[in-house]
């Protein structure tokens, strides 16, 4: 395996991603909206509205503390309502749509790449390199990857740093984040990111635009509103051992879909497309 | 002479269409060899199948001693490749395009700069080596096409449709860097073309192919006298032959044909070896002689005739 060629790839490819603003600009606004608008509007609300206003648009505290597990309940002892809002709002209605980044993230990646350089018709320029099957698969697929969990963690760590400040008026001190963000971060982020190309890569055999490979692979998102409406109704609360088991459960998923993909991604076929 | 390449009964199936079908040739070392055929033919697919992009259905194929079906990278190190389109990333510089071929085919990262800045000045495309690809001519990509081919100096270059698109200018730029290529470096080109005037100025050898099948295959000499085995030669004279300066020629050994065709006769001879003699026997009979012009078949008309026959 040469990885001084498969770098070479993926930084070949970032670089073009870096150039294509149409793929930038949603990926940019979201994570914006996540880390610093989203903490900024849930900490300040409580602090600038009566509580009793806010509960009465989004329900009753206590009934929406009873679909928490007892050891979630516990966090929320002896906190103020004000508190309360905040910690429920921010550290867990909140986290799941932060999986939306990885997979948008490799999306963008993955759907410029494998598709895009087919639609630019610089494909097989690159075929013609002494470069393996294997090594522009991997090429292509880390610069997905790596980017979208890199940027992915920025996002966390700035919602983590913004969420602190704007809060730090009511809790006087750093309470964020929570132990279940942990496993969130660094077990089902990684998933989600490797999810988001593997599932580009076998769709972009099947679609001729990058924007269809886009849209295609963009439907995932499905998976992360599931997550948050089933946490939002009570039938799934993602602590520590939930987000384990659903993120071994989507690294399975991406080894099934990774070993199709590399079965896939053939010179031959490859060039048969162009 | 070492073969470079050496294919046997090759073909590549698609479906139903045999779009190379049973393909025999080999190529010589330093030899400009010529891959003529209109569009269909099977040129594309057999630069492809012989750097192992795609495998064959039958046959076999050797480059450098290698089978590109199971030694693809082991042939692609030793070969460039210019395609009809240039491919080049256009979002990148030219300098950008050239340095990350550079990194694939092997180049040590200390020696990369050095390649880049040579090939920039020798397609003298230095000044706008940081410029976006997007915003070069025609011309230019197609030169910087040939400097990603040349990047890693390959003893074997494969030039697809090297001229498609360009201008005459930049077409005759293109075909003298080509030509000095074989000329300077003695390397080997396969090139695939259907522009006949182009393969008759820089092939040392050509295949003429139709339907994936090679229909003929050698020098443009060899070639015309396999269709025509036998030649014309015109000859003018200063002053009007004498009325037997015909009949004696054809009694002339090799002659077997003359006519008269007002200051000048048309002989047809069994082959070039015999016109000294022709002109030998004239001037000896007191005739004066002003030009003699055997009749060249030229590339078009041996390719014509050829896609005719298989009509």
């Amino acid at each position: 395996m040469n990885w001084r060629s498969i770098w070479a790839i993926a930084r070949k490819d970032l670089k073009e991603v870096r150039q294509n603003k149409v793929a930038w600009g949603p990926a940019i606004a979201i994570p914006l909206i996540f880390a610093i608008l989203m903490p900024i509007l849930f900490s300040v609300l409580p602090q600038v509205m009566p509580v009793e206003d806010i509960q009465r648009e989004l329900g009753d505290m206590d009934t929406l503390l009873k679909n928490l597990p007892p050891s979630i309940q516990a966090i929320f002892e002896g906190l103020k309502l004000e508190q309360m809002f905040v910690l429920y709002m921010t550290a867990f209605m909140l986290a799941p749509l932060f999986l939306i980044m990885p997979l948008m993230f490799s999306s963008v990646v993955g759907a410029d790449s494998f598709v895009g350089e087919r639609e630019r018709k610089t494909m097989e320029a690159l075929l013609y390199s002494p470069a393996t099957d294997m090594e522009l698969f991997l090429g292509k697929v880390l610069a997905a990857v790596i980017p979208a969990i890199l940027l992915s963690w920025l996002t966390y760590l700035v919602y983590i740093i913004v969420a602190n400040i704007a809060s730090y008026g009511l809790f006087q001190r750093i309470w964020f984040p929570l132990p279940t963000w942990w496993p969130l971060m660094f077990w089902l982020t990684p998933a989600f990111a490797l999810l988001g190309i593997s599932a580009t890569v076998l769709v972009s055999s099947r679609v001729r635009t990058f924007m269809e490979a886009y849209q295609l692979s963009g439907s995932l998102v499905v998976l992360v509103l599931a997550l948050v409406v089933g946490q939002a109704t009570g039938v799934l609360f993602l602590g520590v051992g939930t987000v384990m088991i659903v993120g071994t459960l989507i690294w399975i998923v991406d080894a099934v879909l990774i070993y199709l993909s590399v079965r896939n991604f053939k010179r031959s076929s490859l060039i048969a497309k162009l | 002479m070492n073969a470079v390449i050496e294919v046997n009964s090759l073909a590549r199936i698609f479906g139903r269409n045999r779009a190379v079908d049973g393909m025999t040739f080999h190529v010589e070392q330093g030899e400009v060899f010529g891959l003529l055929g209109p569009n269909g033919a099977g040129k594309t697919t057999t630069v492809r199948l012989l750097n192992g992009i795609l495998p064959p259905s039958e046959g076999t194929a050797r480059v450098f001693g290698f089978d590109p079906a199971t030694h693809g990278e082991d042939v692609r190190r030793r070969t460039g490749v210019l395609m009809e389109t240039p491919a080049l990333y256009e979002r990148l510089s030219a300098r950008e395009n050239l340095e990350f071929f550079a990194t694939l085919q092997g180049i040590p990262e200390s020696d990369i700069s050095r390649r880049v800045d040579e090939m920039l000045g020798f397609f003298e495309l230095s000044s706008r080596a940081r410029d976006k690809v997007e915003t070069f001519s025609k011309g230019m990509k197609q030169r910087l096409a040939l400097a990603r081919a040349l990047i890693h100096k390959p003893p074997l270059l494969f030039l697809d449709e090297p001229t498609s698109g360009l201008d005459p200018e930049a077409a005759q730029q293109v075909n003298d860097l080509i030509a000095s290529l074989s000329r300077a470096n003695g390397q080997t080109v396969v090139l695939a073309t259907h522009n006949l005037f182009e393969a008759q100025r820089l092939c040392d050898r050509v295949a003429v192919m139709n339907k994936g099948r090679i229909l003929a295959l050698g020098s443009l000499k060899e070639l015309a006298h396999k269709l025509w085995p036998v030649t014309w030669v015109s000859i003018t004279f200063h002053v009007k032959p004498s009325g037997d300066a015909a009949g004696s020629l054809k009694a002339l050994r090799g002659v077997i044909q003359v006519s008269v065709e007002g200051e000048a006769l048309a002989v047809q001879v069994k082959n070039e070896d015999v016109i000294p003699d022709v002109v030998r026997h004239l001037v000896n009979s007191g005739e004066s002689i002003l030009r003699v012009n055997p009749m060249d078949y030229t590339l078009e008309d041996i390719y014509f005739a050829l896609q005719a026959g298989e009509a």
